[in-house]
């Protein structure tokens, strides 16, 4: 049986690139652009959509997801924005963090900033404009690195919107960007936001993305954002997903990696979203690089929460660090697998990876992978994963101090999550990622 | 304050506390002697509500309440307290969030308002310097890479902070040099009250010199062998465990 006859998606998408063809702007794009879009189409059509026989989708079985039917929006009117509601904006607000806000709704800016003046150095542009820019086009025509990736060549055929940076070389951008994506439909929508970044030579910027949802309808989310890091420069890039039921958030982050660059990675995951799935991806390309990945998730209910992450170590000398920490409530499923490939040239590579579990109900299960693939003989890797419950020792002193059960249960998690909150380096984040940690405890864990 | 009538209680399916009776009152302090495995942390983690102890057999009763019928917390709140002889590591919490909490926990019970940051700050450095415990600590993770006097005197900050009617000090002086042993009892007797009352299990003598207790008891095979006072501690440090030992038996066998 084929997908067409079975997921009603499949065909949504197919009915949605034969429109997109003949609008949404792409006749402006570059022949080079439309060529991507084509063969990631093929790519996809060839593919279709995973099932639990893939190895990379092996724990995480999207059938219960794929049975809804979702429209695509977008192209009728390309760049076209909804107004947010205010009130979800307000709650991905972070109290007191000193800013760039922008919003998202449904994968597009209405080309507003807050806080103040972008400084000189930096570009912030929809890429409903970008992917028609002759000089920009080159950024979008990379189908080929999305190989057998299913939801990436999904986006690279079919997006529209999405946030393009660039930063000029040597620029330091002082106060990091909030980039808040709203995601809210009366209907089920298939959104697939594409974005673009670019740090060049000895370039700094933060980035704070928080993702937050509303309205009553099932949205698929399918992100796929590209980022360019090069020689000497420097990314910190921290993403937190609060949002809610109905939301299926498949999220692809791809980093390229050049000398001496540095790429910090936080990702936050909190109970809400029926599924998500983040493939992150830091391929380290050239000699020197730095990259540190920590993730949180914190699922509960019926949640599946996979976190997939791959570094792939090219070159020599470059040092990656990882640790992902998950606690899992009530029903919830997490899946983590992360993958080091260090290839043979890449000698004197460090790369360290470690994956903790706390599994607080006897229904929630957890997935945990590391996969190490080292074809150089002379480097220093290492990594562990392990699965646990609450220290009963640990239970009893604080409740012999008066604390209650759950307030005690409560401090645990959150010290739990304190080896990667207390990495963040924007105070005023790392306060909002532990009161969204207090807040998302709930008072019945089993 | 304290009655305990023919306590019985067992960990794991093994008889522990075989019949132990005990009358604290306030203003009173306890010492418990005995030599290793006579059931003396047993009673301190019965009364502090550990649950892998189960009571077979007897009571206990707090301010006219029967503890054994309440929660951890709700003990501690009652006004309980026990100084651990290990006291648990946990990174992350740090010690000053962990006492705000425990301190709003007890006072909401007590039907008391939180106390506002101001107030619990200058009790905080207050009753730091009562026990003379060192102001960084109290802002690092709880008890994280203290050392094993640090950890004692934290446990004894805490007793200072919360304030319990009953204090069970399970061998607080075991792993204390000299110096840190001295700074612990100094505590210890500043917080010492006509109102509140200690019960001190030790191994030795050496801590009594220093908390002078009331009444002295040896227990032994789970039960008390021998009540006295402060000199009864002294007799033990001369003679040993085995003469009580012996009389115990005889005592076992003409029954």
């Amino acid at each position: 049986m084929t997908q067409e006859q079975t997921i009603p998606l499949f065909e949504e998408v197919v009915n949605g690139w034969n429109k997109l063809s003949l609008s949404g702007g792409v006749k402006k794009e570059s022949s080079d652009l439309r060529r991507a879009r084509q063969s990631a189409f093929d790519k996809f059509r060839e593919l279709g959509f995973p099932s639990i026989r893939n190895e990379e989708w092996k724990y995480t079985n999207l059938a219960r997801f794929l049975k809804d039917e979702f429209t695509i929006e977008g192209w009728e009117v390309p760049g076209k924005t909804v107004v947010p509601d205010a009130a979800l904006v307000k709650k991905a607000g972070i109290t007191l963090l000193d800013c760039y806000q922008i919003v998202l709704v449904n994968g597009s800016w209405d080309g507003t900033i807050g806080g103040g003046t972008l400084p000189k150095g930096i570009q912030l542009l929809k890429v409903a404009e970008a992917r028609q820019d002759p000089a920009l086009s080159v950024y979008f025509e990379k189908q080929a690195a999305w190989g057998d990736q299913h939801f990436a060549n999904l986006n690279a055929a079919l997006f529209t919107d999405g946030l393009f940076i660039r930063v000029d070389a040597g620029v330091t951008v002082e106060k990091p960007i909030h980039v808040i994506h709203v995601y809210t439909s009366e209907s089920n929508l298939l959104v697939q936001p594409r974005n673009v970044w670019v740090v060049n030579r000895n370039a700094e910027l933060s980035v704070v993305e928080s993702v937050v949802s509303g309205g009553t309808a099932k949205i698929w989310v399918n992100g796929l954002t590209e980022i360019l890091v090069h020689q000497d420069a420097r990314l910190h890039h921290t993403m937190i997903q609060t949002a809610g039921a109905g939301v299926r958030l498949v999220q692809q982050t791809t980093v390229h990696q050049h000398r001496q660059s540095l790429y910090n990675n936080f990702t936050i995951t909190l109970p809400g979203a029926d599924l998500v799935r983040n493939d992150l991806q830091a391929r380290l390309e050239e000699e020197h690089t730095e990259s540190h990945l920590y993730g949180l998730y914190l699922a509960a209910g019926h949640q599946l929460v996979d976190n997939h992450t791959l570094v792939d170590h090219q070159k020599p000398n470059c040092l990656s660090n990882e640790l992902y920490k998950g606690v899992l409530l009530e029903q919830s499923t997490g899946v983590f697998n992360g993958k080091v490939y260090v290839h043979k040239d890449a000698q004197k590579t460090n790369a360290f990876q470690q994956n903790n579990n706390l599994v607080i109900s006897k229904k929630a299960t957890i997935d945990s992978k590391p996969q190490l693939e080292i074809f150089a003989d002379d480097v220093k890797c290492s990594h562990g994963s392990t699965v646990g419950q609450f220290s009963e020792e640990a239970l009893f002193y604080l409740r012999a101090r008066g604390i209650g059960e759950e307030s005690a249960k409560s401090l645990l998690i959150n010290a739990f999550a304190f080896d990667v909150t207390e990495k963040i380096r924007i105070p005023e984040v790392e306060a909002h990622v532990n009161e969204l940690i207090s807040l998302h405890i709930p008072v019945n864990h089993a | 304050m304290l009655t305990i009538k023919n306590l019985h209680a067992e960990v794991e399916e093994k008889q522990i506390l075989k019949g132990i009776n005990l009358t604290v009152n306030a203003g009173e302090v306890h010492a418990i002697m005995g030599p290793n495995g006579s059931g003396k942390s047993s009673l301190a983690s019965v009364l502090a509500g550990r649950e892998n102890y189960r009571v077979t057999q007897g009571e206990v009763i707090f301010k006219g309440e029967n503890l054994l019928d309440m929660s951890p917390e709700v003990r501690a709140r009652e006004g309980v307290f026990l100084a651990f002889q290990y006291p648990i590591e946990i990174p992350g919490v740090s010690n000053i969030n962990f006492l705000k909490t425990a301190l709003s926990e007890i006072r909401a019970h007590k039907n008391l308002p939180p106390l506002d940051a101001k107030e619990f700050l200058r009790m905080s450095r207050e009753k730091q310097k009562l026990v003379e415990f060192d102001a960084q600590l109290v802002n690092r993770s709880l008890n994280e890479g203290f050392s094993g006097g640090e950890k004692k005197r934290n446990e004894i900050f805490q007793l200072a902070m919360l304030e319990p009617a009953l204090s069970i000090l399970d061998e607080t002086d075991s792993g204390l040099d000299i110096d840190a042993l001295r700074i612990v009892s100094k505590g210890v007797n500043k917080l010492r009250s006509e109102n509140n009352a200690f019960i001190i299990i030790t191994h030795y003598q050496r801590l009594l010199e220093y908390i002078v207790p009331d009444f002295v008891h040896v227990l032994y095979d789970g039960r008390i062998v021998k009540s006295g006072t402060k000199e009864l501690a002294l007799e033990l440090e001369e003679k040993g465990y085995d003469w009580l030992k012996e009389e115990s038996r005889e005592k076992a066998t003409t029954i």
